[in-house]
């Protein structure tokens, strides 16, 4: 019982870091820029898919896919903020997330004509391939290398808004933009900045992913963005602790859920969901 | 545009239909079904998209509740398609007014995401009982029985029966929303989308209002889906996803948001250019995701709002 409680346990965590990377670049986009990005996900898959193309081009070097492949994401993200999501920050909500949309539809028929509408496999990763044993019982490496990833990235993320010089400026334009631009911010060009950071983190959780999930397939940014989505909402919008918090939750409880009332994984998470906005609408961790 | 215009273009449409009925092949009248289906989801969905300002991402479960109502009481009850439908529409129609008790406590983002919630509940539940809805295989293999009043029967099992079977819901949904947005009632949601505060402040509950919007948006979305089982023979627990629910926005956006007659225009886009492109490449969402972005970056009134300017703007010169 201890065993399996303990694996469970651990295999929820490694889930729950994945829905992180994603949910932390959704999150600080749209504290920041104050738009949900439904193309979010599509930026998961995209990292994923270009990193395990670099990384068989490179002779199966999974580092430098998940160096490269994440940066190729970082010029579609560039694009997508400059010349779409830019002229829709001031229109009703209904305009800028089905913009946001109707990239999810482009990405996942872009993703299919360029690598094939089957699903693509990865190799293992030397030296975080095979398992060790945990209370008796084989646990992944790999998924151990994501649970210590997780964390990090978040002291990252927190050093970098609270401690820089940057992560001040970004505060600024989050909390009032008129008034960071009056102080001679440049708030569209910091507005691309958070952008483009958001899609990196994300295809970052795609490039790591790649090893982790084994097949690729073009559905993977829609099951992602969807449990990303509960993550901000639950977490309070725009909230990076909460986003953390709750991406550990969320990947205990559907853990836990498949493992155990297997009727009722994914519906549990949006009861969660649905509980949290009735009773608290902005948030579990929401700021002021 | 003037109200004879109006009377002219409904008489042609009407009359199109009714020739495409009688003489069109089966591929025509199989699109055209899907047209109208798509419409009658989209006419009701904009009352409250359109007309009440709230963007709701759970509809697709109205419409797979719809569906499911009448495949389970086609298999288990009685193959009646009225008391299908009937079934369907107040099946949508309870849990819309159980799911939106909830929901309209909220607005903007709030609602939006509380409204996927609930959707993606539905989907995961039709998804898992397996032994009520036949899981992520669903039902099929639903027939259409003939309607049947006692003494003498309608056939509506040769597509072209059918069709006129739709046409006829199709032109009755045209007629109650329209209804719908003269009364009273349409008035007020009109007036909780242009000002919350102030309708408030009149002496109006808005949140009813906005619960009853809400319910009988929902009812269109059971109709719809309940016509869409008997067309199609089948359904999967994939109709209540929230990719599903995107599509009477996409198609409100395309047609024109705030206009009666943009579900319309935006139907006949949607289903015509997938049907079109699927012939010549795979990849149709593709093209329909460059239309939308092109709607949003340029033409923001639809096919309807902006056809409209250019009507006034040569009316004027």
């Amino acid at each position: 019982m201890l065993q399996s409680l303990v694996h469970v346990c651990l295999a929820g965590i490694s889930a729950g870091m994945f829905i992180w990377l994603v949910a932390s670049g959704l999150t600080l986009v749209f504290g920041v820029l104050r738009v949900l990005n439904f193309a979010h996900g599509s930026f998961y898959m995209l990292g994923a898919y270009v990193c395990l193309t670099v990384l068989k081009a490179m002779g199966g070097n999974f580092w430098i896919g998940l160096v490269l492949g994440p940066l190729v994401v970082c010029v579609v993200g560039y694009f997508m903020e400059r010349f779409l999501l830019r002229y829709v920050y001031h229109l009703e909500l209904p305009y800028q997330l089905l913009l946001t949309f109707a990239m999810v539809l482009i990405f996942d028929d872009a993703v299919k004509m360029i690598w094939g509408a089957g699903s693509a496999s990865s190799p293992a990763v030397p030296g975080l391939s095979g398992s060790l044993s945990i209370v008796g019982r084989q646990f992944p490496v790999y998924n151990l290398f994501i649970i210590a990833v997780g964390p990090l990235v978040a002291v990252g993320l927190y050093a970098l808004l609270e401690k820089t010089w940057w992560g001040r400026i970004i505060r600024a334009a989050a909390s009032d933009r008129e008034m960071a631009s009056a102080i001679g911010v440049k708030v569209p060009t910091m507005f691309t900045a958070v952008f483009v950071f958001g899609a990196w983190l994300s295809a970052m959780g795609g490039a790591l992913a790649v090893p982790y999930v084994g097949l690729l397939t073009t559905g993977m940014g829609e099951a992602i963005i969807i449990e990303a989505f509960v993550v901000v909402v639950i977490g309070g919008l725009g909230s990076l602790k909460g986003a953390f918090f709750v991406s550990l939750i969320i990947g205990l409880l559907s853990s836990f859920g498949t493992r155990f009332i297997p009727m009722l994984d994914m519906f549990l998470v949006f009861i969660l969901m649905a509980v949290v906005l009735l009773w608290r609408p902005q948030g579990l961790f929401a700021e002021g | 545009m003037n109200l004879y215009w109006k009377y002219f273009f409904s008489a042609v449409g009407l009359a199109g239909l009714i020739a495409i009925g009688l003489f069109a092949g089966p591929f025509m009248l199989y699109v055209t079904m899907r047209v109208m289906i798509l419409s009658i989801f989209a006419l009701g969905y904009n009352l409250l998209l359109g007309r009440t300002g709230l963007l709701s991402f759970g509809h697709a479960a109205f419409y797979a509740t719809g569906a499911y109502g009448l495949a389970l009481s086609s298999i288990h009850l009685n193959p009646h398609p009225l008391l299908g439908i009937a079934i369907g529409v107040a099946a949508a129609s309870v849990l819309a007014l159980a799911i939106g008790f909830f929901c309209v406590r909220h607005t903007e983002i709030y609602f939006a995401m509380l409204t996927l919630a609930f959707g993606m509940m539905v989907f995961s539940l039709m998804w898992n009982v397996r032994s009520v809805t036949g899981g992520d295989d669903g039902l099929y293999g639903i027939t259409r029985a003939a309607i049947s009043f006692g003494l003498f029967k309608i056939p509506i099992s040769k597509e072209y029966q059918y069709y006129f079977f739709v046409l006829f819901f199709f032109l009755l949904t045209i007629f109650l929303v329209h209804r719908i947005y003269r009364s009273p009632f349409g008035l007020v949601l009109a007036g909780i989308r242009e000002n919350h505060v102030r309708t408030e402040f009149a002496g109006l509950a808005v949140r009813r209002y906005r619960l009853g919007a809400f319910v009988v948006s929902g009812a269109f979305a059971g109709l719809a889906g309940s016509l869409a089982v008997l067309l199609e023979s089948n359904i999967t627990p994939a109709a209540a996803h929230w990719a599903r629910s995107a599509e009477p926005v996409l198609v409100s956006l395309i047609g024109g948001l705030h206009t009666f007659a943009g579900p319309l225009a935006g139907s006949i886009v949607f289903v015509v250019l997938r049907e079109v492109v699927e012939r010549f490449s795979q990849n149709w969402m593709f093209w329909f995701g460059l239309l939308l972005l092109a709607i949003i970056m340029g033409f923001r009134g639809g096919i309807v709002g902006s056809t409209a300017e250019i009507f006034k703007r040569f009316s004027r010169a």
